[in-house]
Protein backbone atom coordinates (compact mmCIF):
# COMPACT_ATOMS: atom_id res chain seq x y z
CA UNK A 1 0.00 0.00 0.00
CA UNK A 2 1.72 2.89 -1.39
CA UNK A 3 1.87 5.92 -3.43
CA UNK A 4 4.69 6.35 -6.29
CA UNK A 5 5.52 9.30 -8.43
CA UNK A 6 7.02 8.67 -11.41
CA UNK A 7 8.46 11.12 -13.38
CA UNK A 8 5.59 13.39 -13.19
CA UNK A 9 5.42 16.81 -14.82
CA UNK A 10 2.89 19.35 -15.38
CA UNK A 11 1.85 21.91 -17.36
CA UNK A 12 -0.57 24.66 -16.39
CA UNK A 13 -2.66 26.21 -19.58
CA UNK A 14 -1.33 24.29 -21.92
CA UNK A 15 -1.21 25.09 -25.57
CA UNK A 16 -1.83 28.69 -24.36
CA UNK A 17 0.38 31.77 -24.04
CA UNK A 18 -0.13 31.85 -20.12
CA UNK A 19 1.49 28.20 -20.01
CA UNK A 20 4.20 27.39 -17.49
CA UNK A 21 5.51 24.50 -15.50
CA UNK A 22 3.94 23.67 -11.89
CA UNK A 23 5.65 20.51 -11.71
CA UNK A 24 8.97 19.32 -12.77
CA UNK A 25 9.85 15.62 -12.59
CA UNK A 26 8.63 14.59 -9.81
CA UNK A 27 9.50 11.55 -7.99
CA UNK A 28 8.01 10.37 -4.73
CA UNK A 29 7.50 6.93 -2.91
CA UNK A 30 5.37 7.35 -0.23
CA UNK A 31 5.15 4.26 1.65
CA UNK A 32 2.35 3.04 4.36
CA UNK A 33 2.00 4.78 7.46
CA UNK A 34 4.31 7.83 7.11
CA UNK A 35 3.64 11.24 8.52
CA UNK A 36 5.20 13.60 6.36
CA UNK A 37 5.38 17.16 5.74
CA UNK A 38 4.79 18.71 2.26
CA UNK A 39 6.52 22.45 2.30
CA UNK A 40 6.52 25.32 0.11
CA UNK A 41 6.82 28.25 -0.31
CA UNK A 42 3.35 30.13 -1.99
CA UNK A 43 3.35 28.55 -5.71
CA UNK A 44 5.77 26.07 -5.27
CA UNK A 45 3.31 23.42 -6.84
CA UNK A 46 2.67 22.19 -3.23
CA UNK A 47 -1.49 21.90 -3.65
CA UNK A 48 -0.71 20.98 -7.56
CA UNK A 49 1.06 18.13 -6.38
CA UNK A 50 -1.65 16.65 -3.91
CA UNK A 51 -4.46 16.66 -6.43
CA UNK A 52 -2.32 14.48 -8.67
CA UNK A 53 -2.24 12.32 -5.73
CA UNK A 54 -6.01 11.54 -5.75
CA UNK A 55 -6.19 11.82 -9.58
CA UNK A 56 -7.92 15.45 -9.75
CA UNK A 57 -5.26 16.44 -11.90
CA UNK A 58 -3.72 14.61 -14.45
CA UNK A 59 -0.01 14.72 -15.15
CA UNK A 60 0.96 16.30 -18.08
CA UNK A 61 3.67 13.67 -18.04
CA UNK A 62 4.71 10.91 -16.13
CA UNK A 63 2.88 8.37 -13.89
CA UNK A 64 1.51 7.70 -10.52
CA UNK A 65 0.85 4.90 -9.29
CA UNK A 66 -1.60 3.72 -5.65
CA UNK A 67 -1.07 0.07 -4.39
CA UNK A 68 1.02 -0.75 -7.97
CA UNK A 69 -2.20 0.80 -10.20
CA UNK A 70 -0.91 3.41 -12.73
CA UNK A 71 -4.16 5.81 -11.26
CA UNK A 72 -4.71 7.62 -15.21
CA UNK A 73 -5.12 4.46 -17.01
CA UNK A 74 -8.64 4.55 -18.62
CA UNK A 75 -10.86 2.13 -16.67
CA UNK A 76 -9.61 3.02 -12.98
CA UNK A 77 -11.81 3.39 -11.08
CA UNK A 78 -11.36 7.46 -9.69
CA UNK A 79 -13.74 7.40 -7.40
CA UNK A 80 -12.77 4.22 -5.14
CA UNK A 81 -9.22 5.94 -5.31
CA UNK A 82 -10.82 9.38 -3.79
CA UNK A 83 -12.10 7.41 -0.83
CA UNK A 84 -8.76 5.67 -0.11
CA UNK A 85 -6.86 8.88 -0.59
CA UNK A 86 -8.57 11.48 1.05
CA UNK A 87 -8.01 15.13 0.65
CA UNK A 88 -9.04 18.10 2.83
CA UNK A 89 -8.80 21.23 0.88
CA UNK A 90 -7.41 24.41 2.42
CA UNK A 91 -10.45 26.12 4.33
CA UNK A 92 -12.22 23.08 3.86
CA UNK A 93 -14.94 24.66 5.78
CA UNK A 94 -16.02 26.27 2.93
CA UNK A 95 -16.87 23.12 1.37
CA UNK A 96 -19.75 22.51 4.01
CA UNK A 97 -23.39 22.24 2.46
CA UNK A 98 -25.75 20.46 4.45
CA UNK A 99 -28.37 21.62 6.81
CA UNK A 100 -26.55 19.85 9.72
CA UNK A 101 -22.83 18.72 10.56
CA UNK A 102 -23.96 14.97 10.51
CA UNK A 103 -26.44 15.16 7.29
CA UNK A 104 -22.51 16.91 5.93
CA UNK A 105 -20.31 13.81 7.12
CA UNK A 106 -22.70 11.45 5.92
CA UNK A 107 -21.84 13.01 2.02
CA UNK A 108 -18.48 11.21 1.59
CA UNK A 109 -19.42 7.57 2.65
CA UNK A 110 -23.19 7.84 1.09
CA UNK A 111 -21.04 8.77 -2.27
CA UNK A 112 -19.21 5.78 -1.59
CA UNK A 113 -22.29 3.67 -1.73
CA UNK A 114 -22.50 2.14 1.63
CA UNK A 115 -26.02 1.30 3.30
CA UNK A 116 -27.41 3.54 5.21
CA UNK A 117 -26.62 2.56 8.84
CA UNK A 118 -22.94 2.14 7.52
CA UNK A 119 -22.70 5.36 6.47
CA UNK A 120 -24.08 6.83 9.95
CA UNK A 121 -22.25 4.73 11.07
CA UNK A 122 -18.77 5.84 10.18
CA UNK A 123 -20.19 9.70 9.90
CA UNK A 124 -20.59 9.16 13.90
CA UNK A 125 -16.94 7.78 14.25
CA UNK A 126 -15.63 10.37 12.27
CA UNK A 127 -17.51 13.30 14.43
CA UNK A 128 -16.23 11.41 17.49
CA UNK A 129 -12.77 10.54 16.12
CA UNK A 130 -12.17 14.77 15.30
CA UNK A 131 -13.56 15.36 19.04
CA UNK A 132 -16.63 16.86 17.89
CA UNK A 133 -19.21 17.26 20.69
CA UNK A 134 -22.51 15.34 20.38
CA UNK A 135 -24.80 18.55 21.22
CA UNK A 136 -23.57 20.09 18.00
CA UNK A 137 -24.42 17.10 15.81
CA UNK A 138 -27.55 18.69 15.05
CA UNK A 139 -26.89 22.02 14.06
CA UNK A 140 -26.54 24.16 11.06
CA UNK A 141 -22.83 23.83 10.54
CA UNK A 142 -22.56 27.86 9.20
CA UNK A 143 -23.34 28.37 13.13
CA UNK A 144 -19.93 26.81 14.23
CA UNK A 145 -16.86 28.68 15.50
CA UNK A 146 -14.21 28.77 12.85
CA UNK A 147 -11.88 25.75 14.26
CA UNK A 148 -15.09 23.20 14.74
CA UNK A 149 -16.14 24.33 10.87
CA UNK A 150 -12.96 22.62 10.33
CA UNK A 151 -13.55 19.37 12.35
CA UNK A 152 -16.45 18.89 10.88
CA UNK A 153 -14.88 19.08 7.39
CA UNK A 154 -11.98 16.81 8.15
CA UNK A 155 -14.48 14.28 9.48
CA UNK A 156 -15.99 14.24 6.41
CA UNK A 157 -13.27 13.20 4.81
CA UNK A 158 -11.96 10.70 7.37
CA UNK A 159 -15.75 9.02 7.22
CA UNK A 160 -14.45 7.28 4.08
CA UNK A 161 -11.78 5.46 6.05
CA UNK A 162 -9.10 6.59 3.90
CA UNK A 163 -6.04 4.79 4.04
CA UNK A 164 -4.32 7.97 3.02
CA UNK A 165 -5.10 11.32 4.02
CA UNK A 166 -3.77 14.51 2.75
CA UNK A 167 -4.21 18.02 4.45
CA UNK A 168 -3.72 21.05 2.71
CA UNK A 169 -2.78 24.01 4.79
CA UNK A 170 -5.32 22.80 8.06
CA UNK A 171 -4.09 25.28 10.32
CA UNK A 172 -4.14 28.53 7.62
CA UNK A 173 -6.79 31.04 9.22
CA UNK A 174 -6.70 29.73 12.82
CA UNK A 175 -5.69 30.83 15.90
CA UNK A 176 -2.92 29.55 17.93
CA UNK A 177 -5.15 27.22 20.04
CA UNK A 178 -6.89 26.03 17.16
CA UNK A 179 -3.43 25.32 14.99
CA UNK A 180 -2.12 23.16 18.42
CA UNK A 181 -5.19 21.76 18.66
CA UNK A 182 -5.82 20.81 14.91
CA UNK A 183 -2.29 19.38 14.76
CA UNK A 184 -2.90 17.45 17.78
CA UNK A 185 -6.04 15.84 16.52
CA UNK A 186 -3.80 14.92 13.08
CA UNK A 187 -1.08 13.71 15.21
CA UNK A 188 -3.71 11.58 17.15
CA UNK A 189 -5.08 10.61 14.32
CA UNK A 190 -1.74 9.08 12.84
CA UNK A 191 -1.21 7.33 15.90
CA UNK A 192 -4.03 5.56 16.46
CA UNK A 193 -5.39 4.55 13.44
CA UNK A 194 -2.23 4.42 11.17
CA UNK A 195 -3.14 5.72 8.42
CA UNK A 196 -0.71 7.76 5.97
CA UNK A 197 -0.70 11.26 6.27
CA UNK A 198 0.63 14.21 4.21
CA UNK A 199 0.55 17.38 6.00
CA UNK A 200 1.19 19.85 3.69
CA UNK A 201 1.91 23.61 5.24
CA UNK A 202 4.77 26.74 4.33
CA UNK A 203 5.31 26.36 8.08
CA UNK A 204 8.12 24.40 9.05
CA UNK A 205 7.36 25.17 13.00
CA UNK A 206 4.14 23.82 12.57
CA UNK A 207 5.52 20.15 11.11
CA UNK A 208 8.96 20.11 13.20
CA UNK A 209 7.15 18.40 16.32
CA UNK A 210 5.08 15.81 15.01
CA UNK A 211 6.44 14.12 10.97
CA UNK A 212 8.84 11.88 10.17
CA UNK A 213 9.62 12.80 6.58
CA UNK A 214 9.61 16.55 5.16
CA UNK A 215 9.37 17.40 1.42
CA UNK A 216 10.19 20.86 0.45
CA UNK A 217 9.11 21.81 -2.94
CA UNK A 218 10.64 24.83 -4.62
CA UNK A 219 9.46 26.16 -7.59
CA UNK A 220 8.01 23.12 -8.95
CA UNK A 221 10.70 20.49 -8.17
CA UNK A 222 11.58 18.55 -5.04
CA UNK A 223 14.42 20.47 -2.92
CA UNK A 224 14.87 18.21 -0.07
CA UNK A 225 13.09 15.04 0.94
CA UNK A 226 14.48 13.62 4.38
CA UNK A 227 13.83 13.55 8.01
CA UNK A 228 13.16 16.87 9.53
CA UNK A 229 16.92 17.17 11.14
CA UNK A 230 18.61 16.54 7.56
CA UNK A 231 16.14 19.39 6.18
CA UNK A 232 17.11 21.61 9.02
CA UNK A 233 20.40 21.79 8.57
CA UNK A 234 19.75 23.18 5.27
CA UNK A 235 18.44 26.29 6.85
CA UNK A 236 20.35 28.69 4.59
CA UNK A 237 19.37 27.25 1.90
CA UNK A 238 15.50 27.04 3.10
CA UNK A 239 15.67 30.80 3.61
CA UNK A 240 16.52 31.40 -0.11
CA UNK A 241 13.31 29.87 -1.10
CA UNK A 242 11.75 32.18 1.03
CA UNK A 243 11.17 29.50 4.13
CA UNK A 244 12.60 29.36 7.57
CA UNK A 245 13.68 26.50 9.97
CA UNK A 246 12.06 26.68 13.12
CA UNK A 247 12.76 28.98 15.38
CA UNK A 248 14.60 26.56 17.58
CA UNK A 249 17.16 25.60 14.66
CA UNK A 250 18.05 29.27 14.75
CA UNK A 251 18.53 29.08 18.28
CA UNK A 252 20.34 26.16 18.70
CA UNK A 253 22.79 27.41 15.90
CA UNK A 254 23.54 30.97 17.59
CA UNK A 255 24.45 29.33 20.82
CA UNK A 256 26.56 26.45 19.56
CA UNK A 257 28.13 30.20 17.34
CA UNK A 258 28.65 31.86 20.81
CA UNK A 259 30.62 28.57 21.50
CA UNK A 260 28.20 26.67 23.93
CA UNK A 261 28.04 22.80 23.45
CA UNK A 262 25.08 22.50 22.27
CA UNK A 263 23.08 19.76 19.27
CA UNK A 264 22.51 21.85 16.80
CA UNK A 265 19.82 19.03 14.82
CA UNK A 266 17.11 19.21 17.51
CA UNK A 267 13.93 20.42 16.17
CA UNK A 268 11.57 20.90 19.19
CA UNK A 269 11.50 22.60 21.50
CA UNK A 270 11.21 19.78 24.52
CA UNK A 271 14.61 18.69 22.85
CA UNK A 272 16.20 22.21 22.59
CA UNK A 273 15.04 22.53 26.56
CA UNK A 274 17.33 19.53 27.67
CA UNK A 275 20.08 20.68 25.24
CA UNK A 276 20.48 24.12 26.65
CA UNK A 277 20.42 23.00 30.23
CA UNK A 278 22.60 20.34 29.41
CA UNK A 279 25.17 23.05 28.32
CA UNK A 280 24.59 25.59 31.44
CA UNK A 281 24.82 22.78 33.40
CA UNK A 282 28.25 22.07 32.33
CA UNK A 283 29.47 25.67 31.86
CA UNK B 1 -11.45 23.43 -16.70
CA UNK B 2 -13.89 26.06 -15.72
CA UNK B 3 -11.84 28.05 -16.60
CA UNK B 4 -11.57 28.05 -19.63
CA UNK B 5 -14.74 30.54 -20.21
CA UNK B 6 -13.70 34.05 -20.74
CA UNK B 7 -16.44 36.42 -20.13
CA UNK B 8 -14.71 39.93 -20.13
CA UNK B 9 -12.72 39.68 -23.27
CA UNK B 10 -10.57 42.02 -23.38
CA UNK B 11 -7.66 41.95 -25.61
CA UNK B 12 -4.41 43.87 -24.44
CA UNK B 13 -2.52 45.98 -26.98
CA UNK B 14 -1.45 49.50 -27.43
CA UNK B 15 -3.42 50.74 -30.44
CA UNK B 16 -4.96 53.81 -31.12
CA UNK B 17 -8.70 52.22 -30.73
CA UNK B 18 -7.58 50.61 -27.54
CA UNK B 19 -6.60 54.16 -26.56
CA UNK B 20 -9.60 56.36 -27.37
CA UNK B 21 -12.27 57.12 -24.98
CA UNK B 22 -14.39 54.44 -23.71
CA UNK B 23 -17.32 57.11 -25.01
CA UNK B 24 -15.90 57.38 -28.52
CA UNK B 25 -16.07 53.65 -28.46
CA UNK B 26 -19.59 53.08 -27.15
CA UNK B 27 -20.58 55.67 -29.70
CA UNK B 28 -19.15 54.57 -32.55
CA UNK B 29 -20.81 51.30 -31.80
CA UNK B 30 -24.00 52.89 -31.80
CA UNK B 31 -23.29 54.72 -34.81
CA UNK B 32 -22.49 51.79 -36.43
CA UNK B 33 -25.03 49.25 -35.79
CA UNK B 34 -27.50 52.16 -36.49
CA UNK B 35 -26.18 52.43 -39.87
CA UNK B 36 -26.39 48.85 -40.75
CA UNK B 37 -29.95 49.03 -40.16
CA UNK B 38 -30.23 52.15 -42.50
CA UNK B 39 -28.15 50.81 -45.11
CA UNK B 40 -30.19 49.23 -47.88
CA UNK B 41 -28.04 48.36 -50.74
CA UNK B 42 -24.36 46.42 -50.87
CA UNK B 43 -22.60 49.74 -51.89
CA UNK B 44 -23.11 50.89 -48.27
CA UNK B 45 -22.12 47.38 -47.15
CA UNK B 46 -19.28 47.48 -48.45
CA UNK B 47 -18.40 50.93 -47.22
CA UNK B 48 -19.46 49.44 -43.59
CA UNK B 49 -17.44 46.36 -43.85
CA UNK B 50 -14.69 48.95 -45.14
CA UNK B 51 -14.71 51.05 -42.38
CA UNK B 52 -14.91 47.67 -39.68
CA UNK B 53 -12.00 46.43 -41.88
CA UNK B 54 -9.66 49.38 -41.15
CA UNK B 55 -10.56 49.90 -37.02
CA UNK B 56 -9.83 45.96 -36.37
CA UNK B 57 -6.81 46.62 -38.34
CA UNK B 58 -6.13 49.74 -36.38
CA UNK B 59 -6.69 48.16 -33.40
CA UNK B 60 -4.33 45.16 -34.13
CA UNK B 61 -6.20 42.49 -32.56
CA UNK B 62 -5.89 39.75 -34.36
CA UNK B 63 -8.74 38.93 -36.29
CA UNK B 64 -9.23 35.17 -34.94
CA UNK B 65 -10.03 36.64 -31.69
CA UNK B 66 -12.86 38.39 -33.34
CA UNK B 67 -14.34 36.22 -35.36
CA UNK B 68 -14.35 33.56 -32.22
CA UNK B 69 -17.27 35.55 -31.21
CA UNK B 70 -18.69 34.73 -34.26
CA UNK B 71 -18.77 30.79 -33.01
CA UNK B 72 -21.67 31.64 -30.65
CA UNK B 73 -23.82 32.90 -32.98
CA UNK B 74 -23.51 30.61 -35.97
CA UNK B 75 -26.62 28.75 -35.49
CA UNK B 76 -28.76 32.35 -35.18
CA UNK B 77 -26.68 33.28 -38.39
CA UNK B 78 -27.89 29.92 -40.18
CA UNK B 79 -31.38 29.96 -38.73
CA UNK B 80 -31.92 33.63 -39.93
CA UNK B 81 -30.90 33.26 -43.54
CA UNK B 82 -32.74 29.99 -44.12
CA UNK B 83 -35.90 31.61 -43.07
CA UNK B 84 -35.23 34.70 -45.25
CA UNK B 85 -34.29 32.51 -47.97
CA UNK B 86 -37.39 30.20 -47.77
CA UNK B 87 -39.80 32.55 -46.55
CA UNK B 88 -39.52 36.40 -48.41
CA UNK B 89 -42.30 36.26 -50.73
CA UNK B 90 -41.77 37.61 -54.94
CA UNK B 91 -40.00 36.25 -58.25
CA UNK B 92 -39.61 32.20 -57.75
CA UNK B 93 -36.17 30.79 -59.26
CA UNK B 94 -36.21 27.87 -58.04
CA UNK B 95 -38.98 25.30 -56.06
CA UNK B 96 -39.04 22.24 -54.32
CA UNK B 97 -42.02 21.00 -52.95
CA UNK B 98 -43.75 23.60 -50.74
CA UNK B 99 -40.35 25.35 -50.63
CA UNK B 100 -39.68 28.12 -53.05
CA UNK B 101 -36.23 30.18 -53.21
CA UNK B 102 -36.91 33.85 -54.41
CA UNK B 103 -34.28 36.90 -55.99
CA UNK B 104 -36.18 38.72 -52.98
CA UNK B 105 -35.11 35.93 -50.26
CA UNK B 106 -31.65 35.47 -51.56
CA UNK B 107 -30.86 39.06 -51.31
CA UNK B 108 -32.37 39.31 -47.92
CA UNK B 109 -30.87 36.72 -46.69
CA UNK B 110 -27.12 37.48 -47.66
CA UNK B 111 -28.19 41.21 -46.32
CA UNK B 112 -29.30 39.92 -42.86
CA UNK B 113 -26.61 37.52 -43.28
CA UNK B 114 -24.01 40.80 -43.60
CA UNK B 115 -25.85 42.36 -41.22
CA UNK B 116 -25.30 40.24 -38.73
CA UNK B 117 -21.53 39.49 -39.16
CA UNK B 118 -20.76 43.16 -38.85
CA UNK B 119 -22.63 43.63 -35.86
CA UNK B 120 -21.10 41.08 -34.20
CA UNK B 121 -17.71 41.70 -35.12
CA UNK B 122 -18.29 45.99 -34.15
CA UNK B 123 -18.99 44.78 -30.73
CA UNK B 124 -16.78 42.47 -29.93
CA UNK B 125 -14.10 44.97 -31.50
CA UNK B 126 -15.45 47.37 -28.67
CA UNK B 127 -15.16 44.68 -26.00
CA UNK B 128 -12.29 42.97 -27.34
CA UNK B 129 -10.41 46.79 -26.92
CA UNK B 130 -11.73 48.02 -24.12
CA UNK B 131 -11.23 47.04 -20.13
CA UNK B 132 -14.98 45.91 -18.67
CA UNK B 133 -13.84 49.26 -16.00
CA UNK B 134 -13.50 51.66 -18.66
CA UNK B 135 -16.67 50.38 -20.74
CA UNK B 136 -18.85 50.85 -17.12
CA UNK B 137 -16.64 54.27 -16.65
CA UNK B 138 -18.08 55.33 -20.17
CA UNK B 139 -21.63 53.99 -19.99
CA UNK B 140 -21.68 55.87 -16.58
CA UNK B 141 -20.74 59.01 -17.95
CA UNK B 142 -22.86 59.02 -21.06
CA UNK B 143 -26.22 57.92 -19.13
CA UNK B 144 -25.48 61.19 -17.00
CA UNK B 145 -27.90 62.57 -18.21
CA UNK B 146 -30.35 60.40 -17.08
CA UNK B 147 -29.63 61.05 -13.20
CA UNK B 148 -32.11 64.04 -13.72
CA UNK B 149 -34.55 61.80 -14.05
CA UNK B 150 -33.72 59.93 -10.97
CA UNK B 151 -32.45 57.22 -12.53
CA UNK B 152 -28.96 55.86 -9.93
CA UNK B 153 -26.91 56.01 -12.89
CA UNK B 154 -23.55 55.82 -10.53
CA UNK B 155 -25.04 52.93 -8.58
CA UNK B 156 -26.29 50.82 -11.75
CA UNK B 157 -22.69 51.27 -12.87
CA UNK B 158 -21.08 50.82 -9.71
CA UNK B 159 -22.68 47.27 -9.62
CA UNK B 160 -21.84 46.30 -13.04
CA UNK B 161 -18.02 46.86 -12.60
CA UNK B 162 -18.43 44.69 -9.63
CA UNK B 163 -20.01 42.23 -10.83
CA UNK B 164 -17.10 42.10 -13.43
CA UNK B 165 -14.61 42.26 -11.23
CA UNK B 166 -16.15 39.18 -9.20
CA UNK B 167 -16.75 36.96 -12.24
CA UNK B 168 -13.25 35.25 -11.89
CA UNK B 169 -12.90 34.90 -8.70
CA UNK B 170 -16.18 33.09 -8.80
CA UNK B 171 -14.91 31.22 -11.25
CA UNK B 172 -12.18 29.90 -9.47
CA UNK B 173 -14.28 29.63 -6.41
CA UNK B 174 -16.34 27.12 -8.45
CA UNK B 175 -13.27 25.09 -9.43
CA UNK B 176 -11.83 25.00 -5.99
CA UNK B 177 -15.59 23.37 -4.01
CA UNK B 178 -16.15 21.31 -7.12
CA UNK B 179 -12.71 19.92 -6.70
CA UNK B 180 -13.46 19.61 -2.40
CA UNK B 181 -16.53 18.19 -3.49
CA UNK B 182 -15.22 15.68 -6.00
CA UNK B 183 -12.75 14.49 -3.10
CA UNK B 184 -15.82 13.55 -1.17
CA UNK B 185 -16.89 11.29 -4.47
CA UNK B 186 -19.51 13.78 -5.65
CA UNK B 187 -20.23 13.44 -9.26
CA UNK B 188 -21.43 16.01 -11.20
CA UNK B 189 -20.59 14.79 -14.97
CA UNK B 190 -23.01 11.79 -15.05
CA UNK B 191 -26.33 10.92 -14.47
CA UNK B 192 -30.08 11.86 -15.57
CA UNK B 193 -30.31 15.33 -15.69
CA UNK B 194 -32.37 14.91 -12.83
CA UNK B 195 -29.66 13.76 -10.89
CA UNK B 196 -27.21 15.87 -11.90
CA UNK B 197 -29.35 18.59 -10.74
CA UNK B 198 -29.41 17.77 -7.42
CA UNK B 199 -26.12 16.41 -7.57
CA UNK B 200 -25.18 20.54 -8.10
CA UNK B 201 -26.62 21.67 -4.69
CA UNK B 202 -23.21 20.42 -3.01
CA UNK B 203 -21.94 23.01 -5.51
CA UNK B 204 -24.00 25.62 -4.77
CA UNK B 205 -25.00 26.10 -1.57
CA UNK B 206 -21.28 26.83 -0.52
CA UNK B 207 -20.99 29.33 -3.61
CA UNK B 208 -23.70 31.40 -2.43
CA UNK B 209 -22.52 31.47 0.73
CA UNK B 210 -19.31 32.25 -0.31
CA UNK B 211 -20.73 35.07 -3.01
CA UNK B 212 -23.20 36.43 0.31
CA UNK B 213 -19.95 36.41 2.60
CA UNK B 214 -17.38 38.27 -0.35
CA UNK B 215 -20.40 40.77 -1.06
CA UNK B 216 -20.75 41.37 3.08
CA UNK B 217 -16.85 41.95 3.15
CA UNK B 218 -17.03 43.97 0.13
CA UNK B 219 -19.73 46.35 1.44
CA UNK B 220 -17.95 46.29 5.12
CA UNK B 221 -14.55 47.37 3.03
CA UNK B 222 -16.72 50.08 0.99
CA UNK B 223 -18.47 51.18 4.26
CA UNK B 224 -14.70 51.71 6.44
CA UNK B 225 -13.53 54.13 3.19
CA UNK B 226 -16.72 55.57 3.59
CA UNK B 227 -18.21 55.44 0.63
CA UNK B 228 -21.65 57.41 0.14
CA UNK B 229 -22.65 57.20 -3.49
CA UNK B 230 -21.88 58.99 -6.40
CA UNK B 231 -22.64 62.53 -5.51
CA UNK B 232 -19.58 64.29 -5.36
CA UNK B 233 -17.08 61.22 -6.11
CA UNK B 234 -14.32 61.63 -8.12
CA UNK B 235 -12.68 59.52 -9.42
CA UNK B 236 -8.56 58.00 -9.98
CA UNK B 237 -8.98 58.37 -13.68
CA UNK B 238 -11.15 60.75 -15.06
CA UNK B 239 -12.41 60.42 -18.82
CA UNK B 240 -10.99 63.29 -20.36
CA UNK B 241 -11.43 63.76 -24.30
CA UNK B 242 -8.50 64.31 -26.08
CA UNK B 243 -7.72 65.36 -29.39
CA UNK B 244 -7.65 61.61 -30.99
CA UNK B 245 -11.48 61.55 -29.54
CA UNK B 246 -12.61 64.56 -31.66
CA UNK B 247 -11.05 63.23 -34.55
CA UNK B 248 -12.60 60.11 -33.77
CA UNK B 249 -16.38 61.63 -33.46
CA UNK B 250 -15.47 63.27 -36.59
CA UNK B 251 -14.35 60.09 -38.18
CA UNK B 252 -18.11 58.68 -37.30
CA UNK B 253 -19.79 61.74 -38.46
CA UNK B 254 -18.65 61.65 -41.78
CA UNK B 255 -18.72 58.13 -41.86
CA UNK B 256 -22.35 58.23 -41.34
CA UNK B 257 -23.15 61.47 -43.76
CA UNK B 258 -21.16 58.80 -46.23
CA UNK B 259 -23.65 55.79 -45.83
CA UNK B 260 -26.58 57.99 -45.85
CA UNK B 261 -25.76 60.17 -48.86
CA UNK B 262 -24.70 56.91 -50.77
CA UNK B 263 -27.99 55.16 -49.92
CA UNK B 264 -29.66 58.51 -51.49
CA UNK B 265 -27.56 59.04 -54.35
CA UNK B 266 -28.04 55.48 -55.13
CA UNK B 267 -32.01 55.42 -54.93
CA UNK B 268 -33.32 58.35 -56.37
Amino acid sequence: MSIIVNHVNYIYEEDTAMAHPALIDINLQIPEGQFIGLIGHTGSGKSTLIQHLNGLIKPTSGEIFYNNQDINEPGYNKKVLRSQVGLVFQYPEHQLFETDCFKDVCFGPKNMGLPKKEVELRAYTALKQVGFEDEYFYQSPFDLSGGQKRRVAIAGVLAMKPEVLILDEPTAGLDPKGREDILRLISDLHAKMRITVILVSHSMEDVADYVDRIIVMNKGRVAFDAPPKEVFAHYRELEEMELAAPQVTYCMQDLAAAGFDVDTSVTTLEEAKKEILKAFGKC
Amino acid sequence: MLRDITLGQYYRADSVIHRLDPRVKIVATFAFIISLFIVKNFIGYLIAGLFLAVCIRLSQVPPRFIFRGMKTIFFLLIITMVFNLFLTAGEPIFTFWKFQITKEGIKLAAMMGIRLVFLITGSSLMTLTTTPNNLTDGLESLLGPLKKVRVPVHEISMMMSIALRFIPILMEETDKIMKAQMARGADFESGSIINRAKNLVPLLVPLFISAFRRANDLAMAMEARCYRGGEGRTKMKPLIYKKRDFIAYLVIVLYLVLIVVMGRILFR
